[in-house]
């Protein structure tokens, strides 16, 4: 038995008694038919499916044609809905870097029972459907929201600022859903960090501006990196908070995916735009496992 | 996407402190960086706490601060039964999600964990993927399989999308647990005269229960909260309360609505605190 165990090298071990053999095997079955439930609901729900998308992207009435992809390139509306994805998801990468990453480190700086009780001020939002955050923001920035409302009688701005319906209320929406992913995994990396390091720095006469930048900071790019491509990614794919707070000329490729099906119903165009959308998905995620590995994102540890 | 659900890492965040963690004296730069941390903390938890005493508000608009109490948003919640079946449709769906990725999880867990069999490692990504691509692409194409075998606005077809999309949640935290199981006591069992059920029973199935309710939760939450797939497959008669209430944003800034969120962010609150209670009791007894 002892020969199953995870992560010992002793699959080799076993082959010697033919009956023990088949005992060993009897039992992989075994574990097999364990796994086969949920794998067939994988095949059919989940697999196949997206396979059928992709398949169904390069037909056009019946024949193979890359019709679709064409008109993704080819017309200017389409165009500027993969620009402005792009767009967006990199300023929603790069404002949660500005954010999470101070926030990470000052979490990183206190002890172990202050940066757990601070860090439910994280999760709570974490844990909160994006529906009602959604919410929350349309309550707070919208033309008679709570904050027009506060900065017009505290006599800051005389007309109401447009916060909503716009690019401002995408990002801050995105903003305050993927912050999260952000700060959790470079908090979980900067814990790691050896802090004996930055003070051997400071005794060998570094400042502590050059010990940071020359020792913690490098030290801690991995998280950082994690952190950062899993937002980007998320960030692509996002629906909810532009289709309520977007502009009606900021559409991205979900809304026009959702649009195409719906409203036009051109499944084959949508499967076109799905697949590009997969594509970029996957290339990025090739980039993170290279760096640093999947398990590290769906590790139910953070530590 | 619910983000959702997309990957939510756990909460077991914290390690003890490293040994030899300098003590930060205090300075202007450090009292700097905890006004600027106070505020990024202020944007993040504000909004969700600014929603409870607006759904309690007696105004007829949205004002802050309300200007008195009231229960009407409340009233018009469960008055309303466009928002009560939506409500109870959630419920079921996710109720049965839950149910159904817990034991098929289970069982793929023990599989990928003590298996050793030909493509493990692909499987293994097979199995997270879901949680990789976006939402989306998972809604449309479960959608263009579904519109030929007749499953569109049925609630199996529902249930069954997301389990898809919970069952990594699932086997994620069953095969962390599992991985720091002793297998030995596996053994000791049967070498008792334990038969492999009986085992399973009362050896493996209390040490990894910690693991099998964290999973389990967010397998519900992944399923409570998910729109988007929703959106396609449910159809107006099966309406989830993500539907109902998205319906409900893209009209009219309903207030109701905030009374809906009050009781999802209580629910979320709660279910953060078992699951930590859970983790705790379950690492005091290893």
């Amino acid at each position: 038995m002892a020969v199953t165990a995870p992560g010992s090298a002793t699959g080799a071990r076993v082959v010697v008694d033919p009956r023990m053999r088949r005992l060993y095997l009897r039992r992989q079955l075994g574990l097999f038919g364990l796994l086969l439930p949920a794998l067939l609901l994988l095949l059919v729900l989940f697999a196949y499916p997206i396979l059928r998308l992709l398949v169904t992207s390069v037909y056009d009435q019946g024949s193979f044609s890359l019709e679709h992809y064409q008109r993704i390139v080819q017309v200017d509306l389409y165009l500027r809905v993969m620009r402005t994805t792009f767009t967006i998801a990199l300023q929603v990468t790069a404002i949660c870097l500005v954010l999470g990453y101070p926030l990470a480190y000052f979490l990183s700086t206190l002890r172990a029972r202050t940066a757990r009780l601070l860090l439910i001020l994280v999760l709570i939002p974490f844990w909160t459907s994006i529906l009602v955050r959604t919410y929350a923001w349309m309550v707070l920035l919208q033309r008679q929201g709570v904050i027009n409302r506060w900065l017009i009688e505290l006599g800051l701005i005389d007309e109401p600022l447009r916060m909503m319906y716009n690019r401002i209320g995408v990002l801050v929406g995105m903003v305050h859903v993927l912050l999260p992913f952000m700060v959790l995994p470079t908090f979980a990396v900067m814990r790691g960090i050896d802090r004996d390091l930055i003070r051997a720095a400071q005794n060998l006469g570094a400042t502590p501006l050059q010990a940071f930048l020359r020792v913690f900071f490098p030290l801690s790019l991995p998280g950082v990196a994690a952190g950062s491509l899993l937002v980007f990614i998320l960030a692509l794919g996002f629906f909810i908070t532009p289709a309520l707070m977007g502009g009606r000329t900021d559409i991205m490729i979900a809304q026009l995916m959702e649009d195409q099906i719906r409203t036009q119903l051109n499944f084959p165009f949508a499967a076109a735009l799905g697949t590009v959308l997969l594509l970029v998905t996957l290339v990025i995620f090739v980039i993170y496992n290279r760096l640093l590995g999947l398990d590290k994102i769906f590790g139910g540890d953070v530590s | 996407m619910t983000v959702h659900p997309v990957a939510r890492p756990g909460t077991r965040v914290l390690a003890d402190r490293p040994a030899g963690r300098p003590r930060y004296a205090f300075s202007w730069s450090r009292l700097l960086l905890a006004a600027l941390c106070g505020l990024i903390l202020l944007f993040l938890i504000a909004p969700v706490i600014i929603v409870i005493p607006m759904s309690f508000s007696a105004a007829k608009y949205l004002s802050f601060p309300p200007p008195g109490f009231s229960l009407q948003w409340y009233q018009n919640f469960f008055n309303r039964s466009d928002w009560t079946s939506a409500m109870i449709q959630s419920i079921r769906v996710a109720f049965t999600v839950m149910i159904l990725a817990t034991i098929l999880g289970i069982m793929a867990s023990l599989a990928l964990v003590r298996g050793n069999f030909p493509g493990k490692d692909f499987i293994n990504v097979v199995i997270v993927s879901p949680l990789i691509v976006p939402t989306i692409i998972v809604a449309i194409a479960v959608y263009g399989v579904y519109a030929r075998l007749h499953l569109v606005q049925t609630f199996v077809g529902l249930v069954l999308a997301h389990t898809v999309l919970a069952l990594p949640y699932v086997i994620v935290n069953v095969t962390a647990t599992l991985r720091g199981f002793d297998i030995r006591l596996e053994q000791a069992a049967q070498s008792l005269g334990a038969s492999p059920l009986q085992t399973f029973r009362f050896v493996t199935l209390p040490t990894i229960a910690p693991g099998i309710f964290a999973g389990a939760v967010f397998a519900f939450i992944a399923s409570f909260d998910e729109l988007i797939v929703a959106l396609f497959i449910a159809g107006a008669q099966g309406r989830t309360l993500p539907m109902r209430m998205f319906e409900g944003l893209r009209l009219e800034i309903d207030p109701t609505i905030a009374a809906v969120s009050s009781m999802l962010i209580t629910f979320s609150v709660l279910v953060l605190l078992s699951a930590e209670v859970v983790r705790r009791r379950g690492r005091r007894e290893l």
